[in-house]
Formats: structure tokens, sequence, C-alpha cells
């Protein structure tokens, strides 16, 4: 196996095994992602029909913040045991292991959400329609909510307030996701047809996927230095 | 040219050239005013009213333009490695959102009359005002980090992951817009715009941008008297200054 696949394998790996010997650290975005959804029933009544128009841009938001809360864990603890160092001193191109993390980070906090989210579908009355069109939309999304997060987590290693100030960075860069994944699942509500919807949250993939490796990169290479 | 880069050189002919700078602002502030408020003619459709456009149009156009600088000064810094750059990166922000916040606060004031509400989601407004977070953002990774050199590299980066999205954005909310409210509510129309109107709002413009230039300067000159506080010809200004 030539030596770039078998690090990334290798990293990978590890970052799925560390991160499930601390499993309350995968639970803890998955259980906030759950309560966010549960409370706006709670804050608005229990209305059928009120719940379904906004259940879609409910869903969404409270998938953005649950990620966000967990983009702290990409590279704070890497960082704290000098895992993070060694990484950068490999003779691997630095953007292909931080895609490889930002990966396994997406494989256990974005898949996860994606995986749960027909059920708050079924809790906010979406109607059967639309709570595939859900599941698709998070799954094109959440990958670029991960791989923008994760220029801020790096931004923001090491900093204080590290965690309110992510958020500041993250969160408007998310908008155009939240508006073609809420979008989507809007339009499958209104009967309106959602191609464009898709092409553009495949469309944000791809570009997601191009630059935020070298972003965060170049962003490690500046908190480490 | 190395001459020219190096902040000491750089701090004396900063420090000649602001007096003409804001005297230059001064004299397009006052003429573009002055042919906007009193000479150009009332609109037939908003009256009096539009002339809001002649504070809100440069503000707003300035609050793109003041981003997109502070990216590509970033970008020079982060690639050339060249300080003076860093520096006017890293003083662009504070200026820029204000611009941001000035639009802001004009478009909302000029659409109390025209739509009869404070705010609307429209789609420029909403675009302004995630450009506003934007800025947010920015100072406060600048401010969280201790070492300028550091700081400066760091909102660098941030800087060009920004100037990606901004058209993302842009496009996105004007889509989004368009999908949720009636076109009607959200343009005035841009057709051809008399130019008795045009002359003050890019005299405006102009104004604006020499005003940021003016100020960038002042605070640069502040920034490199703080980064080189140690060397010798920095001694050598605060002596004479008192």
């Amino acid at each position: 196996m030539p030596p770039l696949l078998n690090a990334i394998g290798c990293i990978f790996r590890r970052d799925i095994t560390v991160a499930l010997r601390r499993s309350t650290d995968i639970l803890t975005p998955i259980i906030f992602f759950l309560i966010v959804v549960s409370l706006f029933p709670l804050g608005l009544g229990p209305e059928p029909a009120a719940l379904r128009s906004i259940a879609p841009g409910v869903i969404w938001v409270a998938a953005l913040l649950a990620t966000m809360l967990s983009l702290n864990r990409l590279f704070a603890n890497d960082h704290a045991d000098g895992t993070l160092e060694q990484l950068l001193l490999s003779p691997h191109p630095l953007t292909v292991l931080v895609l490889t993390k930002i990966a396994a980070h997406w494989a256990l906090t974005g898949l996860p959400l994606v995986l749960i989210s027909p059920l708050l579908a079924i809790q906010m009355h979406l109607p059967p329609q639309a709570i595939g069109t859900l599941v698709l939309s998070l799954l094109l999304g959440t990958p670029v909510l991960s791989l923008l997060g994760a220029v801020g987590a790096a931004l923001t290693l090491g900093l204080r307030g590290g965690g309110v100030l992510v958020s500041l960075l993250v969160l408007p860069l998310y908008t155009p996701v939240l508006i073609f994944g809420a979008g989507a699942v809007t339009g499958v509500i209104a009967d309106i047809d959602i191609e464009a919807q898709f092409s553009l949250l495949g469309a944000f993939l791809a570009l997601a996927l191009t630059f935020a490796p070298w972003a965060t990169a170049a962003a490690l290479r500046v908190s480490i230095e | 040219m190395h001459k020219y880069a190096s902040p000491k050189f750089f701090y004396a002919l900063a420090g000649q050239l602001t007096p003409w700078l804001g005297g230059l602002t001064a004299i397009l502030l006052i003429v573009g005013i002055y042919l906007g408020l009193f000479i150009a003619p009332a609109d037939y459709q908003q009256g009096e009213s539009y002339r809001i456009m002649f504070v809100h149009v440069p503000a707003a156009w300035m609050s793109m333009f003041i981003y997109m600088m502070m990216a590509g000064a970033g970008a020079i810094a982060l690639v050339w490695n060249i300080k003076l750059a860093e520096i006017f990166s890293s003083v662009c922000a504070p200026v820029g959102a204000s611009f941001t916040f000035l639009a802001l606060v004009t478009g909302s004031l000029w659409g109390k009359p025209m739509w009869g509400t404070w705010w609307a989601w429209d789609a420029r407004l909403t675009s302004e005002l995630i450009l506003f977070f934007l800025y947010i953002g920015y100072m406060a990774l600048q401010a969280s980090i201790d070492d300028p050199r550091r700081a400066a590299r760091a909102t660098a980066i941030l800087a060009l992951v920004g100037v990606v999205n901004i058209p993302v954005i842009h496009f996105s909310v004007e889509w989004w817009n368009t999908l949720h409210q009636p076109a009607s509510v959200s343009k005035i129309g841009t057709p051809s715009i008399h130019p008795s109107m045009l002359a003050p709002l890019l005299l405006m413009i102009f104004a604006f941008s020499v005003y940021f230039f003016t100020v960038a300067l002042i605070r640069m000159r502040n920034e490199i008297l703080e980064r080189e506080r140690h060397t010798s010809w920095v001694a050598q200004v605060l002596e004479s200054k008192t």
C-alpha cells in the first residue's frame, strides 16, 4: 500500500477509535440536536401546521449549531497532546491529512445527525415525501459544515474563548448551506422542483472540498508555529 | 521599491500624505453633499427621501470594497510576507465594519418611508447584515490573538475564505429572497439614472474612498509605531514629539 494511503487509513481509524472510546463526546452534539428541535414545539405550541412550516428551518439550524459545538473536538485534543505537531512534521501533504481528519469528524458528527433526522422530522409533522429530502439535503450539506468548520477550528486553536469565537467565524459562512438545505425541504412541501437546490448544495460541497482543506492546513501552520 | 516598503520610510511618507488626503476628502464630501442635497432634483416616485442614497450606496459600496482590499492585502502578506501589506490588512476591518453598519442604518432609515417598516429581509440588506457579521468575526479573531504577526496571518486566511464566500452568500440570499418575497418590494429598479443624480453619487463614492485611505494611513502609522516600539527610530520620533 502506498505510504500516503496508509497514513490516511491510520489517521481515519485512529480518530474514530479515539472518539469511540470517549463516546459521550460523540453523543453530546446529537443529544443537543434532539433537545434544540424538541424545544421549538414547547415554545410555539403543538399546532401541526405551524410546526410543519418551520420544521425545515428549525432542523437545519439545529444541525448547524450541533456541528458547531462539535468543532472543538476536531483539533483541540490533538493539539493538547502533541499529535498535531507530528502531523505537521510528517512527510505527507498536510492538506490530505487534514481532509482525512475532517472526514472522520463528519462520520462521527454529521452522519449521526443525518441518521437521526427522520425521527425529528416525524416529531415536527413533516410530510413523508419531505423526510427523504431532508435526509438527502443533510447528507449533502453536513460535510460542507464540517469542512468550513474545520477552518474556523484551526484558526481559533488554543485561543482564549475559542468556543464562542468559532461560532462568530463560522456561522456567517454557513448561511448559503442553510438557505439551500432548508429551501430544498420547504420546496418539496410546497411541491416545487428542487433540483436547483440539490445542484447548488453539491456545488458547495465541491467548492468546500477544494478550498477548505487547503485553508485549514494553512491555518494550522499559523496556529502551531 | 524596498525603501518604500520599510515601515520607517512609510511612516514618514504617510505622515506627509494624510493632510492632503484629508483635505481632498473634505472638499469632495462638501461638494458631493451640496450637489446631492441641494442641486439634484427630487425623485418623482420617492420624493426627497431618496437622497439618503447618496450616503447609503457609497457606504454599501465601501463595505465590499474594503473587504476586498483587506483580503487582497492579506493574500499579499501571506504569500510574500510583506509587513506593510500585513499592517494595511489589519487596520481595514474597523473602518469596513463602520461602513457596513452605516449602510445598514441608512438602509433601514430609507426603508421606513419606502417599505413602511424599519427592517425588511431584502436581499441586499440581508447580505450586508451577513457581511457585517463577517467583519465582526474577523475583528474578534484579531482581538483574541496577542502576537500581531500571528494575528495578521490568521485573519488573512479568514478574509480569503470570506472573499470566496461573499459572492456565494450574496447570490444565495438573492435567490432566497425572490423565493420568499414578491420582487416588487425588494427593488426600486436600477434603470438609467439621471446625470444630476449620478454626479453627486460618484462624488460621494470617491469621497468615501479617499476618506477610507486617509483613515487607513493614520491607523497604519499608529500600528507601525506600536509594532516597532522597541526600535531606535520610533524612540527618536517619540522624542521629537514631546
